[in-house]
Order: C-alpha cells, then sequence, then structure tokens
C-alpha cells in the first residue's frame, strides 16, 4: 500500500565535481584566468579533465521506507552514505532521480548544530532547538527534560565556549533527542561523548525508535545497527548493495570487510579493484631489518610498503595511512606528503601520477605506538575522492618490558607512549608564601 | 479502518534535480518566521555581547559621523542644507543609510558566515538574509532616539506626513535585501564579493544624498538620479521629520528599482541555493 511509504527514493543520483584546487570556491580572478588560461591549454594538449573530474558519489539508488521503520544504513568509507543523507534532508540537491518524503522530516548530522560559542547553555538550547526545527513552545515545554537529560542544570548561563567538549556534546545530543519529526535522520552523532553518555544517547535513540516514527539511522557501529534498527540498507561504492533485515546486513557487512583481511600474514595480496583508476595490490608490513612480520617492538620503527596500481593519469594521487585501534577508533593519519605540506616544498605539489605500479614506504618511527594490537587502514585518493582503501590488518606492538613501564616503574597508559621533552627547574629555593 | 487513515495526511515533499526557476514558497518562509526571529536575536545578542561597549555603538556610530560630517561639509565646506541645521539634515540621513549598508554588509556575508549551519540542516536559505537586513533595525531604533533628541533640541517638530516614516523605513530595507540576494549567493562562489562590499558603500553613499541634498543635483538629472533608491528614503525621511520638499520626483523610479532588485534578486538566490551546500 502506497499510504505507508515515508520515504520512496527513485534512480538517485548525485554527480560532484571534484576540481583540484585547494578551495571549492572560486575568485573571480581565478575563473577569469581560467578562462583566459583553458584556450592556451588545450593548444598546448592539456585536457580539461585534468583540472575538473567528474565522481558519482551515489548513482542509480532506489528503494523504500515504510512508516514506523527503523532503517540502519551502512556500508564502508566513501559508499555514499552521508551524501544520501544530505539529500534526504535537504541540504543538497541530488543531480538525477526524485525523492518522495511524506512527513516532517528532522535531521541530525551533527552535534550541537548551530550552537554559538558566545552563547549561553540556555540560549543555545533555543538558538539550537529552533534550527532543528523546533517550535518555540514546543523547546518551553520540553526545556526542562532537556536540562535535565544533559545533566547540566548549573551552567546553564555560562558560554558554550567555556564548556568542555563532553558538556557541550551532551547539551547538544540532549536538544536533539527531544526533536520529534515524523521521520528522523541521524548520522553517527552517537560515536561521541563517554561510553556512559553513549549509552544514556542509544537508550533514548531507541524510545525513539519505539514510539513508532520513521528513523534513518547512518553508522559505522554495527552493535548499534543491529540492536536500533529492524532493516538495513548497505550501500556499496555509491550504489545499493543489499537491502534487508537490520542483522542479515551487518552480517553482508562483516562479510564484505572481512573480504580484505587475510589474518596472521604480513603480506597481504589484493586483486585489482575494478572500474577504478588506482587500486592497492599490495600490503607489506616488515620490521627494521626488513622481515616481514606482524608482531613489533615497541622501540623498532615499522616498515609498511604500500604497492599500488595506476590505469590512468591522476592529478594528486596521494596514499594514506591512518592507524586505528582495535576498537575502530582512528588515532592519527598519515599521507605520503606529509613532509612536503610541512617542508618547504620541494616536490611539486600538484604532480600528477601516471600510469604505473608504485611502490611507496612509510617508516613508523619508534616508540611511537603503545603496547597493543592496532589495524592499519590504507587507501588512495585524490582530495576526498577515494579509489581504494584496504583494512583489516592488524598487528601487534610487544614492550620487552622496556620502555614503556621500566621508566617510570609503572605501565604507561593510552594508545601512544613516545618520549616526550619536558623541563623542570627549580625556580626559587626555600619559598615561603 | 486502518490506524494511518485517523492520522492527518502528512505533507508530501518531492526532492528534485536543481531547476532553472524556483518559485518561492512563502506559506514555508512564514512557517520558519521563528526561526528567523532567532537568527535576528542571535546576530544582536551576539554584537552586544561581543563589544565592550554594547549597545552605546548603537549611538556613538551615527553621532560621530554626524559631527564629522557637519564640521567638513557643513562647516568647511558649506554645502546648502536646504536652510536646515546641518547636524540635523545630515542626522536624518545617516540613520536610513546605516540602517541600509549594515543590512546589505550582514546580508552579504549571510550564507557565508552560516556555512556550518547550513551544510548540516534544511531551512529556507532565504531566511538567512533576511535576517541580515532585520538585525540592524535594532540600531536604528536606537539611533532614532539620538534624532528625536537632536529634533527637540532645534525645536522641529515632525509633519503629520510622519505616518510615512514606516514606509521609508520598509523601502530602505527592501533595497538592502535586494542587495543583499544578490550578493549573498554571488559570495558563496565568488568571495571577492565581501571585499566589495565596503568599496561599494563608500560610493553608493556619495551618489546618495547623505551629505548633500537632492536639490543640489540638477533639474535634468534627477531622475536619474531617482535611480538610486536610497536617494528616495533619504529625502522621504527629511520630507516626514523636518518638513523639506517631498521626494516625490525620484519616488516612484526608486520603488521600481527596488521591486526589480528585489525579484531578480529572488530568483538568483532561489536558482544558486540549490547549490550553495556544494560549493560553500
Amino acid at each position: 500500500m502506497t499510504d505507508d511509504i515515508a520515504i520512496r527514493v527513485n534512480r538517485l543520483g548525485k554527480k560532484y565535481k571534484i576540481s583540484h584546487n585547494t578551495a571549492a570556491y572560486k575568485t573571480l580572478g581565478e575563473t577569469i584566468t581560467n578562462a583566459v588560461k583553458n584556450p592556451i591549454r588545450r593548444l598546448k594538449g592539456e585536457g580539461l579533465s585534468r583540472s575538473t573530474e567528474e565522481f558519482w558519489a551515489l548513482k542509480d539508488i532506489s528503494f523504500e521506507v515504510e512508516q514506523g521503520e527503523v532503517l540502519g544504513i551502512i556500508g564502508r568509507n566513501g559508499a555514499g552514505k552521508s551524501t544520501l543523507l544530505k539529500i534526504l534532508s535537504r541540504i543538497t540537491t541530488p543531480t538525477e532521480g526524485t525523492v518522495e518524503v511524506h512527513g516532517r522530516v528532522g535531521s541530525l548530522l551533527e552535534v550541537g548544530t548551530g550552537f554559538h560559542p558566545e552563547l549561553s547553555g540556555r540560549e543555545n538550547i533555543y538558538l539550537s532547538g529552533s534550527i532543528l526545527g523546533m517550535k518555540r513552545t514546543e523547546i518551553d515545554a520540553k526545556f526542562d527534560e532537556i536540562v535535565k537529560f544533559a545533566e547540566m542544570e548549573k551552567f546553564l548561563d555560562t558560554p558554550v565556549k567555556r564548556y568542555s567538549s563532553g558538556m557541550y556534546v551532551r547539551l547538544g545530543f540532549a536538544v536533539a533527542a527531544h526533536l520529534e519529526p515524523e521521520i528522523l535522520i541521524v548520522d553517527e552523532v552517537l560515536a561521541v561523548g563517554d561510553a556512559k553518555f553513549q549509552q544514556k544517547c542509544l537508550g533514548k535513540m531507541s524510545d525513539v525508535a519505539k514510539e513508532g516514527r520513521t528513523v534513518l539511522f547512518v553508522s559505522h557501529n554495527m552493535k548499534a545497527v543491529s540492536s536500533l534498527c529492524q532493516t538495513g540498507l548497505l550501500l556499496n561504492n555509491g550504489s545499493v548493495y543489499a537491502r534487508g533485515t537490520a542483522s542479515a546486513m551487518v552480517a553482508k557487512y562483516n562479510e564484505m570487510c572481512s573480504g580484505d583481511v587475510v589474518s596472521c600474514r604480513p603480506i597481504f595480496d589484493y586483486a585489482r579493484r575494478e572500474n577504478q583508476p588506482a587500486s592497492i595490490t599490495r600490503v607489506r608490513v616488515a620490521d627494521q631489518s626488513g622481515t616481514a612480520t606482524l608482531i613489533h617492538s615497541i622501540l623498532h620503527p615499522i616498515l609498511i610498503d604500500v604497492e599500488f596500481v595506476v590505469l590512468k593519469p591522476i592529478s594528486h594521487l596521494d596514499v594514506w595511512l591512518g592507524i586505528l585501534s582495535l576498537d575502530g577508533s582512528l588515532l592519527f593519519q598519515t599521507c605520503h606528503r606529509d613532509q612536503e605540506s610541512y617542508g618547504a616544498g620541494a616536490a611539486p605539489f600538484r604532480a600528477v601520477v601516471d600510469p604505473g605500479r608504485y611502490r611507496a614506504r612509510v617508516e613508523l618511527p619508534a616508540p611511537l605506538l603503545n603496547e597493543g594490537s592496532y589495524e592499519l587502514h590504507l587507501s588512495l585518493q585524490a582530495g576526498t575522492l577515494q579509489f581504494d582503501a584496504r583494512r583489516g590488518i592488524i598487528f601487534t606492538i610487544e614492550d620487552e618490558n622496556t620502555f614503556a613501564s621500566s621508566v617510570l616503574g609503572v605501565r604507561r597508559d593510552g594508545y601512544f607512549c613516545m618520549p616526550i621533552p619536558w623541563k623542570m627547574e627549580l625556580v626559587e629555593e626555600e619559598w615561603v608564601d | 479502518m486502518t490506524e494511518t487513515a485517523i492520522l492527518p495526511e502528512p505533507p508530501t515533499l518531492v526532492i528534485r534535480p536543481p531547476r532553472k526557476w524556483v518559485p518561492i514558497n512563502f506559506s514555508e518562509l512564514w512557517s520558519y518566521r521563528e526561526l528567523l526571529y532567532f537568527f535576528v536575536w542571535r546576530d544582536v545578542k551576539i554584537r552586544y555581547k561581543q563589544t565592550g561597549l554594547g549597545v552605546a555603538w548603537a549611538v556613538i556610530q551615527p553621532l560621530f559621523t554626524m559631527l564629522i560630517f557637519s564640521v567638513i561639509f557643513g562647516g568647511f565646506a558649506k554645502i546648502p542644507s536646504d536652510g536646515l541645521p546641518y547636524p540635523l539634515f545630515t542626522l536624518a540621513a545617516l540613520l536610513p543609510w546605516q540602517l541600509f549598508s549594515e543590512g546589505m554588509t550582514r546580508s552579504t556575508t549571510s550564507m557565508v558566515s552560516n556555512a556550518n549551519i547550513m551544510t548540516k540542516v534544511y531551512f529556507p536559505r532565504l531566511i538567512m538574509p533576511i535576517a541580515g537586513i532585520l538585525s540592524p533595525l535594532v540600531d536604528f531604533l536606537v539611533a532614532m532616539i539620538i534624532l528625536i533628541l537632536m529634533m527637540a533640541y532645534y525645536g522641529f517638530v515632525p509633519t503629520v506626513n510622519v505616518i510615512f516614516l514606516p514606509a521609508f523605513v520598509l523601502l530602505a530595507l527592501a533595497t538592502s535585501l535586494g542587495v543583499g540576494l544578490w550578493l549573498s549567493a554571488l559570495n558563496v562562489q565568488y568571495r571577492d564579493f565581501q571585499y566589495t562590499v565596503p568599496f561599494l558603500i563608500q560610493l553608493w553613499m556619495f551618489a546618495s544624498p547623505v551629505v548633500y541634498s537632492t536639490s543640489l543635483v540638477p533639474a535634468q538629472y534627477q531622475l536619474l538620479y531617482g535611480l538610486n533608491p536610497m536617494a528616495g528614503v533619504i529625502e522621504g525621511f527629511r520630507w516626514v521629520l523636518l518638513g523639506t520638499a517631498p521626494p516625490s520626483g525620484v519616488i516612484g523610479l526608486s520603488v521600481i528599482v527596488v521591486l526589480f532588485l528585489l525579484v531578480s534578486g529572488a530568483f538568483y538566490f532561489k536558482k544558486m541555493e540549490q547549490y550553495f551546500a556544494d560549493i560553500v
């Protein structure tokens, strides 16, 4: 029955033009000089396609969401989840296709939308609530509840700029949680705050889901998706990969990701990605001497080799390495042009990578990572346009009871353990107040 | 009976690819009036919170400008002021002028300075430039008190025509909105525009009768001069408050120009609005 449909997505597509300028907006001067330069470039035989590339973030997406359905949207980074949410919440327009929406939509793509640092918590509740689509009377009625939920009665009249990040997130979520649209679109706002507050947020979310409202929930947190959602939509490379019950989709997602994982071997070979101009073919993890291994000492650097093939010239192609903790948090990222962007810029910044086979090597210095296990995340991308990404390689750092513990006699906590220079001096002897 | 039959029919919305001409949805705009209020409230509040002198700025700015203009243009240059005391003559022009120029500046930058909100939540984007022109109204009302005090000092009583004052305020706001719509949309794509605004304001001020009277403009150019809607607004202010000649010669043209700016600006804005989130 068509009456029960809340959202009907029909052959939706979104194309982005990737311009390889540093900023998306232009200055008039640039436009004018480009207009002048382009004919010259054409004469020189340099195509315009190098400066702007087209990229379909979403292509031919169709699905329906029933009234009262709680749908989890999952997929790997770059699968098109955020673009889909942005179109559904009317922030951006699609390039093709249509979406029919039956009901009032509220979207939560961020915690603390519209918060202004100079305004107090009380003022920001009204401002943010109103921006998210609440009526003033509605905010008045829910004000005490919001404050109670955020647990910050004492700081209501303090400017938000003086809040700790935890308080900021609590207040932001509290406002958002009291939004009551017929259709709620939520993007991973739960991935913030401390564990206790996250639990509280999940609880609130499942209350909302039980009230019979339509909810679209995007997350990387598979536990949250399977506990909150009835159904799931799995996106891959901008298209619908599968649609079904939430648990089936989570299983499919894990299967999809584990396709990348070949455990316990320090050398990983990958098939080339179809239809991608660049793909990772091999990743090798080795110790200082070049011996491939996944077990490393806290005191010795780790060598990571990434081999990839490039099929057509790509300007600005970057190799990225991310290190994740086992719970999936990204600890840091590094890019093969790091030195260049920090340094004097000796190498050309906008170099075009020509077709061929490449090997990039990064040496993770030591001591950097504390003892424990970490996951590698490697990707090839030009700006935010991702061609390939591989994760699932897990390596372990062992501390032979030398650095992390022995220096201070206690085990250091945290993910990092690099020695950081300090300075301490005696300011005044026998100081008396 | 199914449950859905009891519920009121939920509104249906169709999201589609960008179109060339997008009509303004006035009923939707109206339903977002509270948000407009909150944006204006935020801007006013922050402006007064971040400054040491707060509301005093609303008085200091026109007062000092009046003093300087009176000394230089009224005193040294001896520019005729239609027989009025020069300070009063120029202050009556400065108030609508500052309402206009401040509104134009704020609405031009409104889209870019609120980019973080625009990329996270939907609301009719027109709210932003409209909030930009409305927030200077508070300063304007505060400065009006100074004008009233000055009038009392010089012994001036407003004519009965003062009932037309709101119409001229409205015309000033409409002018700043018309320009603001164009510039805010252009500014999303080309940041150059926010830098051209101070320059534009400077030029425009000398093209408006702020320091001189329209009567100084040669008769054959009067109609051309009326193309500047602020000429009509400023002469209108002097007419209703200080009893100078009515701006009958230019006002009709001013209204037409403003309407043209508003309608064309709104169309351009609505068209560009569809791309804002992707390029801002």
